[in-house]
């Protein structure tokens, strides 16, 4: 059989740290090949190789039976090599047809471009990947997974043979994966050979043909994915077993601990909403990308404060102006984007831990005021290095060089730091590896127990309905319903989630939530 | 933060090399006058250099401090001979420079006009507007207690220079221990995260702008006793050796990396190349295309730094 993409015994070392070792890879066409592994599995930088990013310290690289030496990414475009990742890289101030044209367009700069064509093309690539994208839209106006359809849809124009899709579904809800899935089938019914990498394994069951397991820069084993367990699948990534996959203990609910009433905020697009969270309590919140969970979230937390509505804490209501007024009200708020806002890259894990807290480990008197304590700072730092783990040589290295999971370790830290009575965790698990996840459950299960109110706001079904005590579903700014933990299921979530059983119309608006 | 000290480091071995040269060359160099005379030079770079610093790790910059020098100087000798006594008219120059600094930080923290624009225009605008006030005219007919402040010179000569290294010094030690300096490396290395950890990002930004006027005012006030009249195009071109200083001495243009001690190495390398020029018996011409060669230089290495310190990072990630 002839392979379209074929990569034996590659081996490849950053600064002395192996990456990747004696890795191989082969790829079919029509094949979907899944490739799964804990972050710093050597995932990357295999894509990094096929794609060109990078060479390769020893070791061939086969492109459609021809030995690819001296491979770059200008060459891999030429060979029908396209990568989709995580996050999408397109240029914000230009259309999406020119977007699109700088996959697929080849000639010098001088030439005349012809605009009529340029639409066409991008219109086709659109419509071939489902999309209802207008291709003069600017960019920056498009939603992440928009954006992420663009890019699907340059990968389509350009005629990839090999489409690399990293993390595709990130940032994509239920019915935007089904849609990427149709797009998958229709291309390997074409002939492509795609690369499909995701820490979803329940995804991976439902497309892959093949699933090769790398841990540790190496490769665990290539296998059929038809039969494959996600518990075994699971226990090849991470060479050990973890016993159950969601912590989930029940724990004693106390009094309500933060209850909100009507809140409204235009600016977030927030139209009334009411709820409430004890103390022990997990409060998943679901919904659909642009449903307005992380909004809700912004505007308790005072980012984007509430134009009407009230805001009650242990019974008592109280203003909420700002994220320092919620940190006063000892509310902690693990931000959706940890690379962006959860912590701050150049600045040591220790000021990360207490820059939410600063008073605690400063002086009170009349003349240390303001005063940072280093000892304090660093006592404060080891403390919840150690309590969650963080995997670092120091306190005093850099966030910016940890790897995903620790990052969002120290994000949790810093709130945790906080002593907070209500913990709002945005995405916790997104782009982390099944290692650190099913320790941030366990972590998130533990808080519970010591009595914080937690609400959780996930876009993964499994998560949601693994960890919430209830559960509540937001349509279009509201609260669509709330469900318990027995009434849940994947089903009757996500018909709140699309605005079924609410008032009737809502449920028609689906198609272009962002 | 803590990584970059090489940049301290080989600043420091920098100087130290000119100043063997200058030892064994030009001994002269190093007379007791000539070194106090070079310090006085650079008193208002260093305390303008000590706020630039503070703006330039918010991720700003501020280039109208040579204007709001002009103004404060001018400002300084017409409260003198308005009857104020010398230390209240001190006072009160620092304030105009407050005042300055506080309109440029309102315009960039409140009303979001990116930083190089609003100083821009505030660079021409005060500038102009000091010239057409004042009709190109110095302040002259200085009250007697102005000159030195009325002090014996050598006396006022080492004050100037104690309060400039005492500002530097309090700015250092606070920037590193107190929770407002956390607050503006935090503004400067990401604005959001800085807003979602309790920190008010636009206050942080107007304050060290603000703070910055008030230095500048300051450092006018203390330049300008050293004169007997004050001329009313002061300060021209100190926004440039102020920048250039503040770079070559690693603080990140990109905002969250550097430090005070780092802007006073950079202040003394770059006031040290032209005097040392003349002392070698180079021509003088020498100096500026110097200073332009070390800024590139240090800019470089702070680039080369990034890409290795991104190196690094990824094979940190990798091993983790």
């Amino acid at each position: 059989m002839r392979y379209l993409l074929e990569a034996s015994s590659i081996s490849k070392s950053y600064s002395g740290v192996r990456a990747l070792k004696c890795v191989s890879f082969d790829l079919l066409p029509g094949e979907v090949h899944a490739v799964v592994g804990e972050n710093g599995a050597g995932k990357s930088t295999l894509i990094k190789i096929v794609t060109g990013a990078v060479a390769p310290d020893s070791g061939t690289l086969r492109i459609a039976g021809r030995v690819a030496e001296h491979h770059n990414p200008t060459q891999a475009h030429a060979l029908g090599i396209a990568a989709v990742y995580q996050q999408p890289a397109l240029f914000p101030d230009l259309t999406v047809a020119e977007n699109i044209a700088l996959a697929i367009e080849a000639g010098g700069v001088w030439r005349r471009i012809d605009w009529k064509a340029r639409a066409r093309a991008a219109r086709e690539a659109l419509a071939r990947a489902g999309a209802e994208i207008h291709p003069d839209a600017r960019v920056s106006t498009l939603s992440m997974p928009e954006q992420q359809i663009v890019e699907i849809a340059k990968a389509i124009g350009a005629r990839a043979k090999i489409l690399i899709l990293d993390e595709p579904t990130a940032s994509l809800t239920d019915r935007e994966v089904a849609r990427l899935f149709q797009v998958i089938a229709a291309l390997r019914a074409e002939g492509a050979g795609i690369v499909y990498i995701s820490h979803r394994l329940e995804e991976i069951a439902a497309i892959a043909d093949r699933v090769t397991v790398l841990r540790d820069g190496e490769t665990i084993a290539t296998c059929d994915a038809k039969g494959l367990s996600r518990a075994e699948l699971i226990r090849m990534m991470v060479g050990r077993e973890i016993e159950t996959i969601f912590p989930k203990r029940a724990v004693p609910i106390g009094e309500v601990a933060l209850e909100v009433r009507n809140l409204r905020s235009r600016a977030a697009g927030i139209r009334g909403v009411s709820l409430e969270v004890r103390a022990g309590e997990i409060l998943g919140l679901s919904g659909l990308v642009g449903s307005g969970r992380t909004q809700l979230a912004e505007t308790i937390f005072g980012l984007t404060p509430a134009e009407s509505g009230e805001i009650f804490l242990h019974g008592r209501a109280v203003r909420i102006a700002s994220p320092a007024d919620a940190i006063r009200h000892k509310i902690g708020y693990v931000p959706e984007d940890r690379r962006q806002h959860g912590v701050v890259m150049s600045m040591p894990i220790c000021a990360n831990i207490s820059l939410a807290d600063l008073p605690a480990v400063c002086g009170h008197g009349l003349m240390d005021r303001g005063l940072i304590h280093s000892a304090s700072e660093n006592a404060l730092a080891r403390t919840y290095v150690e309590r969650l783990r963080v995997k670092t040589h120091s306190i005093h290295a850099e966030a910016g060089s940890l790897s995903g999971g620790n990052q969002q370790k120290v994000a949790l830290a810093r709130w945790l730091a906080i002593q907070p009575a209500i913990l709002i965790l945005d995405e916790p698990t997104q782009g982390v590896d099944v290692g650190s996840k099913s320790e941030i459950h366990g972590l998130i299960v533990d808080l519970a127990q010591q009595g914080l109110a937690i609400i959780m706001i996930s876009s993964e079904l499994p998560e949601i309905l693994g960890m919430s005590d209830r559960i509540a579903v937001m349509h279009a700014g509201k609260i669509a319903g709330v469900l318990s933990r027995a009434e849940a299921t994947q089903e009757n979530l996500l018909a709140l989630a699309l605005g079924h059983g609410t008032e009737g119309g809502a449920g028609g608006s689906i198609d272009n939530v962002a | 933060m803590l990584r970059n000290r090489q940049r301290e480091l080989s600043i420091a071995v920098a100087i130290l090399a000119i100043a063997v040269v200058l030892a064994a060359v030009a001994p002269a160099f190093f007379s007791f006058a000539n070194v106090r005379d070079l310090l006085l030079a650079n008193v208002p770079v260093l305390i303008v250099a000590v706020g630039m610093t503070l703006i330039v790790i918010t991720a700003q910059i501020d280039i109208s401090v040579g204007s709001q020098f002009a103004i404060c100087s001018v400002a300084a000798g017409v409260f003198a001979i308005s009857g104020l006594p010398m230390f209240a008219a001190l006072i009160a120059a620092t304030l105009t420079g407050a005042l300055l600094g506080a309109i440029n930080g309102v315009l960039v923290a409140w009303v979001r006009i990116p930083s190089i624009v609003v100083t821009l225009a505030a660079m021409v605008a005060l500038r102009d507007g000091l010239r057409w006030v004042t009709q190109g005219a110095w302040v002259q007919n200085l009250p007697p207690g102005f000159h030195w402040f009325g002090l014996p010179q050598a006396a006022s000569e080492w004050l100037t220079i104690a309060a400039a290294a005492a500002i530097a010094a309090i700015t250092a030690w606070g920037l590193r221990h107190l929770a407002a300096g956390r607050a503006v490396y935090a503004t400067g290395s990401d604005a959001n995260a800085a807003r979602l950890a309790g920190i008010d990002p636009q206050y942080v930004v107007f304050s060290v702008f603000a703070l910055t006027g008030a230095l500048t005012g300051f450092a006018a006030a203390l330049n300008a006793v050293r004169f007997e009249q004050i001329p009313s195009n002061a300060g021209i071109g100190l926004e440039l050796k102020v920048i250039a200083a503040v770079v070559v001495g690693g603080v990140s243009i990109t905002g969250g990396r550097g430090t005070i001690l780092g802007a006073l190495l950079g202040v003394i390398l770059l006031g040290l190349i032209g005097p040392a020029l003349t002392f070698l018996g180079f021509s003088a011409y020498w100096e500026r295309a110097i200073e332009g060669g070390i800024i590139l230089a240090a800019v470089s290495m702070d680039a080369l730094g990034a890409q290795w310190r991104r190196n690094a990072d990824l094979a940190a990630a990798h091993r983790a």
